[in-house]
């Protein structure tokens, strides 16, 4: 019932909002600003829904937790596929989501697209090291299309329906591998190849429940985790011998 | 039904892990061995990364020979003075292990040395043991009588410093000796997640020339403290030990064990230990394959820097 009572929320917000002169208003909300991931977590989705108040496109991007990666590409040496070249990227998203009314390209210019980052190929993915471009933009590819084959990037953007010109809502889809961090979604709301308006909002994806103290514990307390790790084996180990010895 | 594994960080089916997990305890069971040297490269396969399935492996296995090392401790078939022995040179060997593994993981090396390693040791252990099981079928077809050979010879080996009495084992020997074989094991109990048995048992029969009886029991008994170290140290520097994983790993193994044992004392021993051998190598092969064969993606990434 979540949903139903942030869809009144979002009613009030409609009728009280005031509109800026220019700018068109927009209005989004999403099914929860929180995804968690426990036991049994196979992927999930998200309802994001919002208005316009006059004709146009809505183009949403997910997209989170910005981390430097390094991209490693595998060459054949002796026979064997090894790691060879590395590079490393700045700010790179973890997930990277696009959903759209129409095709991209018939919504905004390339140029407008590729300023905003819409789209998996129009990330500006800077390398750390910016002296070696050519072998850059090589690796900036591989990681793209590895993402994408992860389902960690959108490919061909998910869809934005619109309903009588005004209210619009997207299926946010994330994997089971979604990566956990902040992310932010942003939603424009393109007329005549223009943003004229974007809205963001902010989304976390967390471990949580055992998963989440598991994780945590692991890494806040590493040495205790080792510790309870070995005496587990030892008794399940021990248990194990007791119990069979009598059967 | 899949489950998600928090440090492995993905989902996997758990029927299909009880089902590996029973299935490399019934073998564990029927030949005496870990079962860690199966376990890991067939996680590794089933998509866990390599450096969790390593660490993972190291804290079943530490399980696994606590029952197997009670047993033999109570039928008295554990050299405790030689397994303390066995045991320091573990614990630095492993503790070197680990902190080459850190390094190799930083380089994002670690997943071809471990495949390489273990293709190396199933290929090696696998063929021998495929070698030994043709071998003695053909001397029962044969039925020539078995040709008997000292208890142990006297080689150089032998003039070493450190000499000690271990009374179990019945022998004078450098402490030297399986103090470096401890090392040795103890680097490959790290790197690739195993207790390091099936070296370990080979080593001290024909290195050590100790007498059979009481190899397996004491052997799972430093097994036991070399993977708990490799459990620690894996925890505390590369965070890849998943509790929850073992778990499953360690409930399925048990049972698969109990199952194993049974079976193992109805069947020919020469023509399992032959199987076996088919199934090492057939593992090893598969790992050799995956090196060679032109991977689907030439690319991966990594997140640096930690959470």
């Amino acid at each position: 019932m979540k949903i139903v009572k942030r869809l009144l929320s979002l009613g009030l917000l409609l009728a009280f909002v005031p509109t800026p002169a220019l700018a068109s208003s927009l209005v989004v909300d999403l099914s929860s600003n929180q995804i968690e991931i426990t036991t049994n977590f196979t992927g999930t989705n998200l309802l994001l829904f919002g208005a316009i108040d006059r004709k146009g496109d809505v183009v949403v991007v997910v997209r989170g937790p910005l981390r430097p990666e390094v991209v490693r590409r595998k060459e054949r040496v002796a026979g064997i596929w090894i790691n060879r070249v590395a590079v490393t990227f700045e700010a790179v998203p973890g997930y990277n989501f696009v959903a759209s009314s129409r095709p991209l390209d018939q919504i905004a210019s390339e140029e407008t697209l590729r300023r905003l980052q819409i789209g998996s190929e129009r990330l500006h993915l800077q390398p750390v090291d910016p002296a070696n471009k050519a072998l850059a933009s090589t690796f900036r590819k591989g990681l793209i299309d590895l993402k994408k084959r992860k389902a960690l990037y959108s490919g061909k953007p998910g869809k934005v329906l619109i309903r009588s010109e005004k209210l619009f809502r997207a299926d946010l889809k994330f994997p089971s591998n979604v990566p956990t961090g902040s992310y932010t979604a942003e939603i424009y709301h393109f007329s005549d190849g223009k943003a004229v308006s974007v809205s963001r909002t902010k989304l976390s994806v967390q471990k949580a429940g055992v998963e989440a103290a598991i994780y945590n514990y692991a890494h806040d307390h590493s040495a205790i985790y080792g510790i309870v790790a070995i005496l587990i084996a030892l008794f399940a180990g021990w248990l194990g011998g007791v119990v069979f010895r009598k059967a | 039904m899949d489950l998600y594994f928090p440090i492995a960080e993905m989902s996997i089916n758990v029927l299909l892990l009880l089902a590996l997990g029973g299935g490399v305890g019934i073998l564990s069971g029927m030949f005496g061995v870990g079962g860690g040297f199966l376990m890991t490269p067939l996680l590794i396969f089933i998509g866990v990364p390599p450096a969790v399935a390593v660490g993972t492996e190291a804290n079943q296995v530490v399980a696994a020979s606590v029952s197997g090392a009670l047993a033999h401790w109570r039928r008295g078939n554990v050299d405790f003075k030689m397994g303390f022995i066995l045991l320091i040179g573990g614990f630095f060997g492993s503790t070197f292990g680990v902190w080459i593994f850190t390094k190799l993981r930083a380089l994002g090396y670690i997943d071809i040395v471990i495949s390489l390693c273990f293709v190396t040791f199933l290929g090696i252990v696998g063929g021998l043991m495929v070698a030994e099981g043709a071998r003695s079928w053909l001397r029962s077809r044969s039925s020539k009588p078995v040709s008997t050979k000292k208890l142990h010879q006297h080689t150089w080996l032998h003039g070493l410093p450190f000499k000690m009495r271990f009374r179990r084992s019945k022998l004078y020997i450098s402490a030297l000796l399986p103090l470096s074989i401890g090392v040795f094991v103890g680097i490959l109990s790290a790197i690739m997640g195993v207790g390091g048995g099936f070296i370990m048992v080979p080593a001290m029969i024909y290195l050590l020339g100790m007498p059979t009886s009481v190899v397996v029991g004491t052997s799972l008994f430093q097994i036991i403290f070399v993977t708990a170290n490799v459990t620690f140290l894996q925890s505390v520097n590369n965070q890849t030990v998943d509790v929850l994983l073992a778990l499953v790993l360690v409930i399925s193994s048990v049972i698969g064990a109990q199952f194993g044992t049974a079976f193992g004392s109805k069947l020919k021993s020469e023509q399992l230990r032959a199987l076996l051998g088919i199934l090492v190598l057939a593992v090893g092969c598969k790992v050799g394959f995956d090196l060679i064969v032109t991977p689907a993606h030439l690319f991966s990434f990594a997140v640096t820097g930690g959470h």
